[in-house]
């Protein structure tokens, strides 16, 4: 016993010189002081917006020696939110995020955010008032603005003209010009277009049967939402979505307009005849792929409506270089900035939304599509649905409308039983 | 005792008493050798598995707001909120589900492959590989592409259809779903446990087997009677491993149904993953963690205690 000494001590403090370091490796890469290297998480790994957004850093750099580099994270679409939240709780925040619609009420009550407005309104030539106020309400809190709403995009249908006119279809531009452009009308195409050809009908993108607030494209259309304006009382088990639900359940199961659970489709693979997508996915369009167009969504029992999805940009208060980060968003959303960047993100400024601006970045629609999709949807278009603790109850949604998928699923029935998950959430 | 007497022994034979001895002795040589080779593995252990279970402990106590940056200690609160959680019946119905299907379908294909695998044949070597090579292959590569065997147009069904039958959407029905995450993870896994069996069988000695068909005994006697106590430690180990294995399930049902329908695939381990990272509920997330420590723990020394009644010998 005698001999053991210093043994076990020295291991002792072996481990705590090793846990030391350990503990200094997950610190902060970089004090306030030398060049702020940002980083700003986004969505798109898509190399047309990847490029646009990397010009736009290149050129701030010039004019700011005091940032060394600017780098675009994206993450994945499907996990992006659960992905930033981790890298916000093991201390690797980034600097700037993209945030999207269903989580913005979390992130802009929580303070994770710095405000933004005195840093826009103090830029040169900036503009801050040209921001529609209907775009910035739901990045705001308490008169502040917490996330500049970078993407402002409407939900359209991209429609495969090829698909539609093999399958002896008249295309929705044909329809919208008798006045037919209804869901029905659209079911009914998308239903004989898949006999036809063979080829999904009419794919809702990212919905896959999980993704529900996508549903809120269509239901829409009835009148139907997923919670009252106030977010107090579920809207479920109203009538109008009960309406929505059962023609959307007959479209799938019965007559095969929608592609069934578990089925994947591609629109842009040529795999589907028509997909409802936001016009942000302009971009995987391929040229010389198929005919395609743009319509607006199509009419509801209560008329004509339009949905949009919004995505906000946010400075992370636990940046070490938030002031920076603030200052280059001031830029990267600057009027020529926001001009360039609105081939793919529809921004929130009222002297960009006309049809001779937006045609001028967007070669690949027509100044008809772009006024009636684009800025007559956002100008009118309901949000997708977006409440505080959004994830809880989009996992409790999606678990209550799983039922919903199959064959003989009583709607009504479904529907109740969403409303009995979700209202103690909605009510806290 | 011994050791003092040697040392005074020493002290006395030298001519300068007041010169100490050396500090490196070779005693402590070999015992910094030792330390140092268990140094990295001990720092690891340290470092990644008994700092971070101290601190899910430490965890479970707060409540703790990552957007917000708040963390405050509530107390047993977390704990107490178990007890009014919904959702954790059908979770832990859901987990036993799972963990006993898995180590039921396992465990006797496992044996039955092994049985079969053991006999002098042709061939045997070919089948081996073939049933151990998914335990090397990657788990989210092999639940991907078992994902689109299983879609409602996927592969299986193919087959199915092509001898007219209409298979159901393995994933999305409420019975079938969580039978498709446990076939996909017994065929994943079978192999290592096969292998193990196959060890244990080659170490029952022949002339047992002589004997007993000298005695008479039938095939499935034999089985029973000489097969199953001797290679019974081997059971032990392969149904703890299948067992802790189990209960930590996760890849699987990321991928193939993120605990649907429904919650009928939601197992503890998703929904401790659910509350933390997607709720952001971390301190619920770490009590969560700490109900699924505290199973694994009583069914291993469950396990390990029952191990007295029916395995036969330990070495």
């Amino acid at each position: 016993m005698v001999t053991r000494g210093k043994g076990p001590r020295g291991v002792a403090v072996a481990l705590t010189a090793a846990l030391a370091l350990a503990g200094c490796g997950g610190g902060e890469k970089a004090g306030s002081d030398g060049p702020a290297n940002l980083r700003m998480t986004i969505w798109s790994a898509n190399e047309a917006h990847l490029k646009l957004f990397n010009e736009i850093a290149d050129e701030y750099k010039k004019s700011h020696p005091d940032v060394g580099t600017i780098t675009f994270d994206p993450l994945p679409f499907d996990s992006y939110t659960t992905t930033l939240t981790t890298q916000i709780a093991g201390g690797n925040a980034p600097d700037l995020a993209w945030i999207f619609e269903n989580s913005a009420p979390d992130f802009v009550a929580s303070g994770a955010l710095r405000p933004l407005d005195d840093t826009l309104k103090s830029t040169a030539e900036y503009g801050y008032d040209d921001l529609s106020p209907a775009t910035r309400k739901l990045w705001q809190n308490d008169g502040k603005l917490y996330a500049y709403p970078f993407s402002t995009s409407p939900f359209g249908i991209f429609v495969n003209t090829d698909l539609l006119k093999k399958a002896g279809q008249k295309t929705p531009a044909e329809l919208i010009a008798a006045g037919q452009w209804t869901w029905d009308a659209a079911l009914a195409a998308a239903s004989a277009s898949q006999a036809k050809t063979g080829k999904a009908g009419l794919v809702i993108r990212d919905f896959d049967y999980k993704g529900w607030d996508n549903l809120s494209t269509f239901w829409t259309g009835w009148g139907a939402r997923a919670w009252s304006e106030d977010g107090k009382t579920c809207g479920f088990n109203a009538p109008e979505m009960a309406d929505a639900m059962t023609t959307l359940h007959k479209a799938i199961f019965t007559d095969k307009a929608l592609p069934g659970p578990g089925t994947t489709a591609d629109f842009f693979a040529g795999d589907a005849a028509m997909t409802v997508t936001q016009i942000s996915r302009a971009s995987l369009l391929k040229d010389g792929g198929f005919g395609w167009d743009l319509v607006p969504l199509p009419a509801g029992p209560k008329g004509n409506y339009a949905v949009i999805g919004q995505a906000g940009i946010g400075v992370l208060k636990k940046s070490p270089h938030a002031k920076a980060a603030a200052d280059f968003l001031a830029f990267l959303t600057n009027p020529t900035n926001s001009a360039k960047l609105a081939q793919f993100f529809p921004p929130p400024r009222q002297s960009l939304l006309t049809a001779e601006t937006l045609a001028k970045t967007n070669p690949k629609l027509k100044p008809e599509q772009l006024q009636k999709v684009v800025i007559d949807g956002i100008t009118s278009g309901v949000v997708k649905p977006s409440h505080a603790g959004q994830a809880e109850l989009s996992q409790q949604v999606r678990a209550g409308l799983d039922p919903l998928w199959q064959p003989n699923a009583d709607v009504k029935a479904v529907l109740d039983g969403v409303c009995a998950k979700i209202q103690p959430l909605l009510a806290k | 005792m011994s050791r003092t007497d040697t040392r005074v022994g020493r002290v006395e034979a030298r001519p300068t008493p007041a010169r100490s001895r050396p500090y490196w002795t070779a005693r402590r040589r070999d015992q910094l050798t030792g330390y140092l080779f268990i140094a990295p593995q001990l720092l690891g252990s340290v470092v990644f598995v008994i700092l971070p279970l101290l601190l899910v402990v430490w965890y479970s106590l707060h409540e703790w707001n990552v957007l917000a940056d708040t963390f405050d200690f509530v107390g047993a609160d977390n704990y107490t909120a178990l007890a009014d959680d919904p959702n954790l019946g059908p979770v832990l119905r859901a987990t036993g589900l799972f963990s006993v299907g898995l180590v039921v379908f396992n465990l006797s294909l496992a044996l039955l492959l092994a049985v079969l695998l053991n006999q002098k044949l042709q061939g045997t070597i070919v089948f081996r590989t073939l049933f151990f090579s998914p335990v090397v292959v990657s788990l989210v590569a092999w639940t991907i592409v078992w994902g689109f065997l299983l879609q409602d147009n996927g592969g299986l069904n193919g087959l199915l259809d092509t001898i007219g039958v209409d298979g159901p959407n393995w994933l999305r029905g409420e019975g079938t779903a969580m039978l498709s995450v446990i076939v996909v993870q017994v065929f994943k896994n079978v192999g290592l446990n096969m292998v193990l069996f196959l060890a244990a069988l080659q170490g029952v000695p022949a002339e047992l087997y002589e004997a007993a068909e000298v005695d008479g005994a039938s095939r499935m006697r034999q089985f029973w009677r000489i097969t199953v106590p001797l290679i019974s430690p081997t059971i032990l180990l392969t149904s703890i491993i299948t067992v802790v294995g189990s209960l930590q399930v996760f890849a699987q049902i990321a991928v193939l149904t993120q605990g649907g329908p429904g919650t009928s695939t939601t197992v503890l381990v998703y929904y401790l993953y659910q509350q933390a990272f997607q709720f952001h509920h971390f301190g619920y997330g770490a009590t969560l963690s700490i109900v699924l420590f505290v199973i694994v723990l009583a069914l291993t020394v469950l396990q390990w205690q029952m191990r007295k009644r029916w395995v036969f010998h330990e070495s």
